[in-house]
C-alpha cells in the first residue's frame, strides 16, 4: 500500500514535471519554428542556441511589476489564471505514459490513474478551463478582455460538440471509455487513425479550437482586441495564461497520439526484443516523439495558416464540423454493423 | 470513516455555495457559486461509485449550461446598480410562494425512508451497468426523452430563425 502510494505520488510529480519542462521549451520551440519558417534566426543569446532562454523568459516574468486594476474584482482577477493553470495540468492524469511493468514485486503502471471514464474526464477538464479565461477576462472590467473572454466561451462550446461526436465514434469502435485500454487494443494492430481518419481530423481540429490556438486565436486576437482576455494581466499572472496555452497544447499533443496513434506502442515491437524496464523507456520515448511531432505541427500550422474571421469560425464548427462528425458516427455504426461487430 | 466525512465536507460546501450564491449580489458572483455548487454535487455523484453520472453532471452542468449562463450575464453587463428593485408586494409573493414550496417539499420526504448505501450492486452507476439498463430495460423512455429534446432544439432553431 505504501509503495502504491509513493509510487504514484512520484508518477504525478514526473508527471506535473514533464509538462512544466516541456511547456517552457515549448516557447522557445515556438520562437525557434517561426524564426526557421520566417527566415530568421531566432533566440540565440542566453546559452548555447539560446537554449536559456525559457528561464530568462521566466525570470523576467517573475520580477515585472505586478499590477491588479483598481476597478476589477480583486479575487476573481486572481482565480482566472489560477483556473487557467490548474485545469491545465489536471488533464495528464489519465495519460498512459508507458505499459506496465514489474517492479518492487507489484505490477507498476505508468498512468497516474486509470478511471474507466478516462476520456470523458479529459473532455470535462478541458470544458472546465474555459472559465480561468473567461472570470480572467471579466474581472479585467475591461472591454476588450470581456470581448475576448465571450469569444473564448462561445468558441469552446461550439467546438466541444464537434470534439465529443468525433470522440464518439472512435469509442464505439473501441468499446471502452478508458485511455489505458484503447491504447492497450492498439498493441500489434492498426492505429486507431486507419480505422477513424475523419474521426481523427475533427479531433485534431477540434483541439486547435480547444486550445486556442492560431487559426483559432480568436480570444486574443491582437489586432481587434489589443491582448484580447489578458489584456489587463501582468507579471507571472500573465505568465500563467500564456504557460497554460502550452501546458495545453502538450496534453491535447499527448491525448491525440494516445487515442489515435497507439499512444506508447512501439511499431514491431515484438522484433525490438526488448524487455522490462528498458521496454518502457523506450514506448516512452517512441511516445514523446509523437507528442513532440504533434506540437511541431501545432506550431506548424500557427505560422502558416492566418487567424479565421469570427463568423467564418463559427460557421467551420457548427455547419462543416458537426454534420461531418454525425455523418462520421453513422458510417461507423453501418461499418460495424457490417462487420458483425454489433450483437 | 473517510467517506463520511467527504458526505459532510461536500454536503456543506454544496449548501454554503448553493445559500450564497442566492444572497451574493453580484450575478456573476451567484453563477460561479452555483458552478462551486455543482462540483460538491458532482463529488457526491462520485461517492457513490456513478463516476459516469458524476463526469457527465460536470460535462453538462459545469462545462456547458454554466458557461452560457454566464455569457449571457456577461453580455446583459449587469451589475448592483442595474439590478432592478422589486416592489414590497412582488417580495412578500415570492417569499410565501418560496415557503410553500419548502412545506410541500419537506411533507414528502419527512417519511422517506434514508439509505446510507447505493441499493442492489455497487457497480450500477459504471457505464456498462448504466447502458445496459438504459438500453434493455428503459430503452422507450430513454428514446421518448432524447425526441423531446430534438424537438425542443428544432423549435430553439426555428424561433431564432424568425
Amino acid at each position: 500500500m505504501v509503495t502504491y502510494i509513493v509510487i504514484k505520488l512520484f508518477l504525478v510529480l514526473f508527471v506535473f514535471v514533464l509538462a512544466l519542462t516541456v511547456a517552457a521549451y515549448s516557447t522557445y520551440g515556438e520562437r525557434k519554428v517561426s524564426a526557421w519558417m520566417q527566415d530568421r534566426i531566432g533566440p540565440d543569446r542566453a546559452g548555447p542556441f539560446g537554449l536559456l532562454q525559457p528561464l530568462a523568459d521566466g525570470i523576467k516574468m517573475f520580477t515585472k511589476e505586478e499590477l491588479i486594476p483598481s476597478s476589477s474584482s480583486k479575487y476573481l482577477f486572481i482565480l482566472g489564471p489560477s483556473i487557467a493553470m490548474l485545469t491545465a495540468l489536471m488533464a495528464g492524469v489519465v495519460i498512459p505514459w508507458a505499459g506496465p511493468i514489474e517492479m518492487f514485486g507489484q505490477q507498476v503502471s505508468f498512468q497516474v490513474s486509470d478511471i474507466n471514464i478516462g476520456i470523458l474526464y479529459i473532455f470535462s477538464v478541458v470544458s472546465i478551463g474555459v472559465y480561468g479565461i473567461m472570470i480572467g477576462g471579466w474581472a479585467s472590467n475591461n472591454k476588450y478582455s470581456l470581448l475576448g473572454a465571450l469569444r473564448a466561451s462561445s468558441q469552446m462550446i461550439s467546438y466541444e460538440i464537434a470534439m465529443g461526436l468525433a470522440i464518439v465514434a472512435l469509442v464505439m469502435k473501441s468499446g471502452t471509455l478508458s485511455l489505458g485500454e484503447i491504447v492497450a487494443q492498439q498493441e500489434g494492430s492498426w492505429m486507431n487513425v486507419i480505422y477513424q481518419p475523419l474521426g481523427f481530423l475533427i479531433f485534431l481540429i477540434c483541439a486547435f479550437a480547444e486550445t486556442n490556438r492560431a487559426p483559432f486565436d480568436l480570444p486574443e486576437c491582437e489586432t481587434e482586441l489589443i491582448g484580447g482576455y489578458h489584456t489587463e494581466y501582468s507579471s507571472m499572472k500573465l505568465g500563467l495564461f500564456l504557460f497554460a496555452e502550452y501546458i495545453n497544447m502538450f496534453v491535447s499533443s499527448a491525448v491525440i497520439s494516445s487515442l489515435y496513434f497507439g499512444g506508447y506502442n512501439l511499431p514491431f515491437s515484438h522484433l525490438w526484443g526488448l524487455t522490462g524496464g528498458w521496454l518502457a523507456a523506450a514506448q516512452f520515448g517512441f511516445f514523446f516523439l509523437k507528442i513532440v511531432f504533434f506540437i511541431f505541427l501545432f506550431m506548424w500550422v500557427r505560422w502558416t495558416i492566418p487567424r479565421f474571421r469570427y463568423d467564418q469560425l463559427l460557421h467551420l464548427g457548427w455547419k462543416i464540423l458537426l454534420p461531418l462528425a454525425i455523418f462520421n458516427i453513422i458510417i461507423t455504426g453501418l461499418v460495424m454493423w457490417a462487420n458483425g461487430q454489433l450483437s | 470513516m473517510v467517506t463520511e466525512l467527504l458526505f459532510y465536507l461536500l454536503s456543506f460546501v454544496a449548501i454554503l455555495c448553493a445559500i450564497m450564491m442566492i444572497f451574493s449580489k453580484n450575478p456573476v458572483h451567484s453563477i460561479l457559486y452555483l458552478i462551486a455548487t455543482f462540483f460538491a454535487i458532482a463529488g457526491h455523484y462520485f461517492l457513490l461509485n456513478a463516476q459516469f453520472l458524476g463526469m457527465v453532471h460536470i460535462i453538462v452542468y459545469a462545462g456547458a449550461i454554466m458557461v452560457l449562463f454566464l455569457y449571457v450575464i456577461m453580455m446583459l453587463n449587469l451589475n448592483e446598480d442595474a439590478e432592478p428593485v422589486k416592489s414590497k408586494l412582488q417580495k412578500i409573493t415570492a417569499t410565501l410562494a418560496g415557503g410553500m414550496l419548502m412545506l410541500v417539499l419537506i411533507a414528502s420526504l419527512k417519511n422517506a425512508e434514508l439509505k446510507t448505501q447505493m441499493p442492489g450492486n455497487e457497480d450500477i452507476g459504471l457505464v456498462t451497468a448504466l447502458g445496459n439498463i438504459l438500453f434493455n430495460d428503459y430503452l422507450l423512455p430513454f428514446e421518448l426523452s432524447s425526441l423531446l429534446l430534438l424537438s425542443a432544439m428544432i423549435g430553439a432553431v426555428f424561433l431564432s430563425k424568425r
